[in-house]
């Protein structure tokens, strides 16, 4: 059990998102707890989301702005110095129990360790054009892709996910030519469902991207993208953004279940290890809104949610309390591709059918579109693509509520 | 307890209006209109909402 003291020692690993808001939280629910925030990069914590849109096309077109455009993602904070101790540039490569192991070889005692170490990019297992190749995770990812967005540029984006798409769509807008290879039969499929992908492919080809769907890359030449098929891609410009893994390495040994992220309960411990906790991108927890199947969620919305929780677990363990039964939160995540707004509220990937309830799909970018994901009948999402903020608001209260109601077989 | 937010900055996400509907909603149009002065007893909705901003709109003093 982890030793009960009124002012616990809390090493939280992690300074981006879900690092501070679980400094924030705890801080909150115990003025007393004493904290370190340990992170990785040199920056103090700010947001991705806008470096695959604003931030890198603010960069590329004027590259000394950096600290104008760092500011903007600067994310605020409520903690003073004296709230919590910020380590930046440090690196956690291992936990004992009781301890926090660090890359110097000195150690941090902590009754509770918090992971919140987040994801990093994964890349093709190719070797060759290492000059030209891109991934999109950090400030620094950013400052050295914008660079290479100069107008007339061939790029190659491998993956169509969420954060491909958009650089793709930056990409265009900038004057780019953009090729995107993606191994599924459309991009954003897992996301979105089949449906709404194909709009959004379309959507994309109307903004003069190439999609090379159902493909893969083979391998990397002096100039160009050799695909399975044997095409060859023009390329200059090489971004991998075929997802991202769990930064877990720091637990080998731990005891912990670290098999996606970091496998927790519904009180964010993970599960094997009383006195670790996780948070953010790196969590696998069950949400009772759904089915209870432990999951990892890579909204921004996530690392607030699971922060609050696992700040409330500390503190109601600390004075001798149950933390509170079930944790539900709603899950949402928007992307922004040539000036359309994609914006969802719960779960698309668990729907088994979707249905159109606004406007038309053939025609988005053009008028609202509202679509909502069903499982087995029961409302799961919804997704409104250009729709106004208050519709959808008014949707996915609703939705809330028809996941919060006993399901009636 | 007081609630300001960053017209400029709000890009009206709605996740303040989902965070914390008893102080953010919608008006007819379509604008976003708050509560700018709760009672303390909803302190813990504001910050929820403020932290669920993904523009950092919404400052709480
Ligand atoms: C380009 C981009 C665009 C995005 N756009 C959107 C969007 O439009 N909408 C949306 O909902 N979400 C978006 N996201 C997702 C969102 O940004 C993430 O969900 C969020 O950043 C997760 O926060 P986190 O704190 O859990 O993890 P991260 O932000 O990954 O932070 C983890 C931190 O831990 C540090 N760390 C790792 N290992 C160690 C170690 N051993 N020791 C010390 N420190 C360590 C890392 O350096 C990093 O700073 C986007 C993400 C990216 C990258
Ligand atoms: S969450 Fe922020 S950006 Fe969205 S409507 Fe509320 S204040 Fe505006």
């Amino acid at each position: 059990m982890p030793v009960v003291t009124p002012s616990p020692r809390i090493v939280i690993v992690g300074a981006s998102l879900a690092g501070l808001r679980t400094a924030e939280a705890i801080k909150a629910a115990l003025p007393e707890a004493r904290i370190v925030l340990v992170g990785r990069e040199t920056h103090r914590p700010y947001n991705r989301p806008p470096l695959s849109k604003d931030a890198i096309a603010a960069l590329a077109a004027s590259p000394a702005d950096i600290k104008d455009v760092f500011g903007k993602l600067l994310l605020r904070s409520k903690l003073t110095p004296q709230d919590a101790e910020l380590r930046l540039g440090c690196v956690a490569t291992g936990m004992r129990e009781g301890q926090l192991i660090l890359a110097d070889g000195s150690r941090i005692n902590a009754d509770w360790i918090v992971a919140a170490s987040g994801l990093s990019p994964r890349r093709l297992p190719l070797t060759g054009a290492q000059d030209r190749r891109y991934v999109l995770r950090s400030f620094e990812d950013a400052q050295r892709l914008a660079l290479a967005l100069r107008r007339s540029a061939r790029m190659v984006v491998i993956g169509g996910g969420f954060i491909g798409c958009e650089i793709a769509a930056t990409a265009r807008s900038l004057g780019l030519h953009v090729d995107l290879v993606e191994t599924e039969p459309q991009p954003m499929l897992r996301a979105l469902g089949s449906r709404v992908a194909a709009a959004m492919a379309a959507w994309h080809r109307r903004h003069g991207v190439r999609i090379h769907a159902g493909r893969t890359v083979s391998d990397f030449a002096a100039d160009h993208v050799v695909l399975d098929d044997g095409d060859r891609l023009e390329a200059d410009v090489i971004v991998e953004a075929l997802g991202a893994l769990p930064n877990v390495g720091w637990l080998e040994g731990s005891g912990a279940d670290l098999s996606d992220g970091v496998l927790t309960d519904d009180r964010m411990i993970a599960k094997g290890v009383e006195t670790l906790l996780a948070v953010g991108d790196v969590a696998r927890f069950p949400n009772s809104l759904f089915d209870g199947v432990p999951r990892r969620t890579e909204h921004w919305c996530v690392p607030g949610q699971t922060a609050r929780r696992a700040a409330e677990t500390i503190s109601a363990i600390t004075t001798g309390r149950e933390p509170s039964a079930g944790f539900a939160p709603m899950p949402s995540f928007w992307s922004d591709q040539y000036g359309l707004r994609l914006q969802s509220y719960g779960a698309p990937v668990l729907a088994d059918s979707q249905s159109v309830i606004a406007g038309d799909l053939a025609q988005i970018g053009e008028g609202p579109v509202i679509v909502e994901y069903r499982r087995a009948g029961q409302p799961v999402a919804i997704t409104g693509i250009g729709a106004p903020p208050a519709t959808l608001a008014s949707h996915a209260t609703r939705l809330t509520r028809a996941l919060s109601s006993p399901v009636t077989a | 307890m007081r609630i300001e937010v960053d017209r400029d900055a709000c890009l009206l996400h709605g996740q303040c209006v989902i965070a914390a509907p008893e102080l953010f909603s919608f008006g007819t149009a379509g604008d976003l209109v708050w509560i700018a002065e709760p009672g303390e007893g909803l302190r813990a909705e504001a910050e929820a909402a403020a932290d669920a901003c993904p523009e950092q709109a919404i400052v709480i003093t």
